[in-house]
């Protein structure tokens, strides 16, 4: 036989194979068997203590089951909160940058772009509790007692004018508390509201006369090398765009010459740090995690709630650029004063005693060593 | 047709050898796909550390996405928990509250599931009207992995359910470990079906970013319900309403109430290329468009696409059929005759369910949700095979 009678009889043997796969029942299910469970225990895992219950079993009901015994007023939380919650959250909780608002925004979750605060969205108070309690301030969660708690509660619902300043918020007042958006949430109804009407057989042809495009991207988007992403916005608009119907596209537009392939450019390999110090600068990124809730060092690094970090040792104190200092701080900048080691080490420790007033939220260093290693990490910054 | 040198030239990888077996114990991809990565935008949030990144869907192929460049949400930064610190807790309601550890959790019987994981704000943006020009920022908050698990119900019967009485209306509470615990309330009904306490994702481990050593898998929910680093299950008589599923993940309609509890993620798809980031560079002639349909009922039965912005549509075949609350790869293999097209794609799953239009879901709930938007998206593709993201009328 010659080559080509060859190649046709594999071709038909191909085909009479793909007729045998159509043909079979298409397999229903790739369904993994469920793993057997047995009526009784297993005995695996142990007993829960009380106590350990206790430590992780925190959070609050609606109903205010699960609230610590305390007590806290706005008069008190005013200060706590420009202490622990300003710095994200702003002083009157009007929130900063892209974080949080909690305060106002009532009557405007049925316009165009509601303000979905505590005192405008949330329905209960106790998640509030429970929130801040458990999950704040971000970068030191679960260190507020009960009491610190109730107060900056209570000084939220101030900040929405819900209370006035003497209101004494507790474990026996908290759940009764009617927050104004109480009511209103309903449970998903998409159900009745949208899977029955939506759940017909659809159009396949002539579903529409005429079809043109009445929005384009606004934003266009670069994706370099080194990750993330840049976006810039699209100047181009919808006029000349073809308009489509069963007939096809209204016009096919020239084709233009070909833009020149974008080489990918492999980024660069990172540099490893030095040997000398090099577990130092290790230790102190680690330690660093404590930090960057706030702050950012490095290539680029922005001004977050606290300045950027770069060539930290041997700048002025307080003289980022763009960024909004407390006091204590524009004080240091105008005379003049330094960071160095030794006052670097002295403000990590405990950065309230050394600088009072500042708005920096972060309680200190506790153990010996975290200051050295952090400085010598921050120093990998100083050609920043 | 002139010879082409990589052929008939000896090359230096025909000729000097390359790596040894021992250069990468554990391997990235070659460095010529550095390009494939996750990528955030930096304006969406505040901080990184409790932000999202979007995976890129566009270059990636088949359903299975891998661990490294799966989307990432953090509501207080990925944690590092060793096994041998891990412990987990079921309390509440339970006959007899109990500590695992992850020893323990080894020796439940385990299942292997593929599903997605979908984030609630995905296509969140497309509210407000095309923003993002690439479909790893419009759609890129999925992933889709193949988990090993053991089923929640297991756990919970070790627990015991006979102090909760009447299972019908107790939730069970879930948390994690890291800073911010991320807790959710879960209906018994669903913990009680499919969710699985999770322990590796495509034959390995949890990456630290999807909650080594444990997550919880929650098929077809939103997914901030998939609480990472999950330290504590709570049977309750009610739910918590903490915050997120007060504050967040609740979905304002035009009149300004919220629905609440909407927990299911309704059938989707999208093409992933032809798109934005992956322009038709070949011109004319055969061409594949292939994209992800998925939803959080059931099984995809049915993918439709259109090259003409809905007047006509054509049912896309399926890469494979069967996989449920999982992602199925569809594939619409066409004659491009380098005209303008508009490509749509238009999911159907088991319960009968069409994938909505965006004027279809505006209708009805207005423009302010933020999360669940399953629309149908349109790219409009032009003759150089540029394509991008637009609304047609």
């Amino acid at each position: 036989t010659d080559l080509k009678s060859q190649i046709a009889l594999v071709q038909d043997s191909a085909k009479a194979k793909i007729a045998e796969l159509e043909a079979r029942p298409a397999v229903a299910t790739s369904m993994s068997a469920p793993a057997p469970v047995r009526d009784g225990a297993m005995g695996l895992g142990r007993e829960a203590l009380l106590e350990e219950i206790a430590a992780w079993d925190v959070d609050v009901l609606p109903d205010g089951r699960g609230l610590p015994e305390g007590t806290g007023n706005a008069f008190d939380g005013e200060e706590l909160f420009a202490d622990k919650c300003a710095a994200c959250h702003g002083d009157f909780a009007e929130g900063v940058d892209n974080w949080p608002v909690l305060a106002g925004g009532f009557d405007t979750l049925a316009d165009e772009d509601p303000v979905k605060t505590v005192g405008s969205y949330w329905p209960h108070l106790s998640t509030v509790y429970d929130y801040v309690y458990r999950s704040m301030p971000f970068g030191e969660a679960g260190t507020l007692t009960p009491d610190e708690t109730y107060a900056i509660v209570a000084y939220i619902l101030f900040s929405n004018d819900l209370i006035d300043d003497e209101f004494e918020l507790s474990h026996e007042n908290l759940g009764a508390f009617k927050m104004p958006n109480k009511d209103g949430f309903v449970v998903d109804d998409r159900p009745e509201a949208e899977y029955a009407a939506w759940s017909v057989e659809p159009c396949m042809s002539n579903c529409k006369e005429e079809v043109t495009v009445t929005m384009r991207s606004v934003f266009l988007v670069n994706t370099p090398p080194e990750g993330g992403s840049e976006s810039v916005m699209n100047p181009a608009s919808v006029e000349g765009l073809p308009s489509f119907s069963s007939a096809g596209a209204s016009f096919i537009p020239e084709a233009q010459a070909k833009p020149e392939a974008v080489v990918e450019v492999a980024a660069a390999a990172v540099e490893e740090p030095a040997d000398e110090g090099a577990e130092l600068i290790k230790a102190g990124e680690k330690v660093f995690k404590k930090c960057k809730a706030c702050h950012e060092v490095g290539n680029g690094a922005k001004n977050k709630s606290g300045p950027q970090l770069n060539a930290l040792i041997g700048r002025t104190m307080g003289s980022v650029e763009g960024f909004k200092y407390s006091n204590v701080f524009q004080a240091a900048a105008d005379e003049g004063r330094i960071w160095d080691e030794a006052s670097l080490t002295e403000f990590l420790a405990k950065p309230k005693s050394y600088m009072k007033g500042t708005r920096m939220s972060f309680s200190g260093l506790k153990k010996e060593g975290d200051q050295v290693a952090i400085i010598a990490y921050l120093n990998s910054f100083l050609g920043e | 047709q002139t010879a082409d040198p990589l052929i008939t030239d000896v090359q230096d990888w025909a000729s000097i050898t390359g790596a040894g077996v021992d250069e990468t114990p554990y391997g990235m991809p070659i460095e010529y796909e550095s390009h494939v990565v996750r990528r955030n935008v930096e304006w969406l949030t505040a901080s990184p550390i409790s932000s999202i990144n979007f995976t890129p869907i566009h270059a990636l192929e088949g359903t299975i996405t891998p661990q490294g460049c799966a989307f990432e949400r953090h509501h207080s930064g990925a944690i590092e928990l060793r096994k041998e610190d891990y412990r987990l807790m079921i309390n509440g309601l339970v006959d007899k509250p109990l500590v695992f550890t992850y020893a323990d959790l080894e020796r439940f019987p385990r299942e292997n599931h593929v599903y997605f994981c979908e984030c609630a704000a995905n296509t969140g943006m497309e509210w407000a009207g095309a923003q993002l020009n690439g479909v790893q920022f419009t759609h890129g908050m999925i992933h889709n992995m193949e988990y090993t698990g053991v089923p929640l119900r297991a756990l919970l019967n070790e627990a015991g359910l006979g102090a909760a009485g009447d299972l019908k209306d107790k939730w069970v509470y879930v948390e994690g470990a890291d800073a911010s615990s991320n807790g959710r309330s879960i209906p018994m009904e669903k913990a009680l079906d499919d969710v699985l306490v999770a322990f590796k994702a495509n034959g390995e481990a949890l990456r630290m970013e999807h909650g080594y050593p444990v997550r919880l898998v929650v098929p077809g929910w939103e997914g901030n319900m998939w609480v990472k680093w999950i330290r504590r299950i709570e049977v309750s008589d009610t739910p918590t309403e903490s915050r997120e599923e007060t504050s967040k993940y609740t979905d304002v309609l035009e009149d300004g109430t919220a629905r609440k509890w909407t927990w299911v993620m309704d059938a989707k798809s999208v093409i992933t290329s032809p798109s934005p980031q992956m322009p038709i560079t070949h011109g004319k002639g055969p061409l594949v468009i292939s994209g992800l349909a998925w939803s959080g009922h059931g099984q995809i039965t049915r993918v439709d696409v259109s090259r003409d912005g809905g007047i006509t549509w054509e049912t896309a075949r399926l890469g494979k059929q069967g996989d449920t609350k999982a992602l199925t790869r569809f594939y619409l293999d066409v004659d491009w005759d380098g005209a303008p097209m508009l490509l749509q794609a238009r999911a159907m799953d088991e319960t009968g369910y069409v994938q909505p239009t965006k004027d279809q879901l505006r209708e009805t709930r207005g423009e302010n949700s933020v999360y669940h938007n399953n629309c149908i998206q349109t790219w409009y593709v032009n003759a150089e095979g540029i394509a991008e993201n637009v609304e047609v009328s």
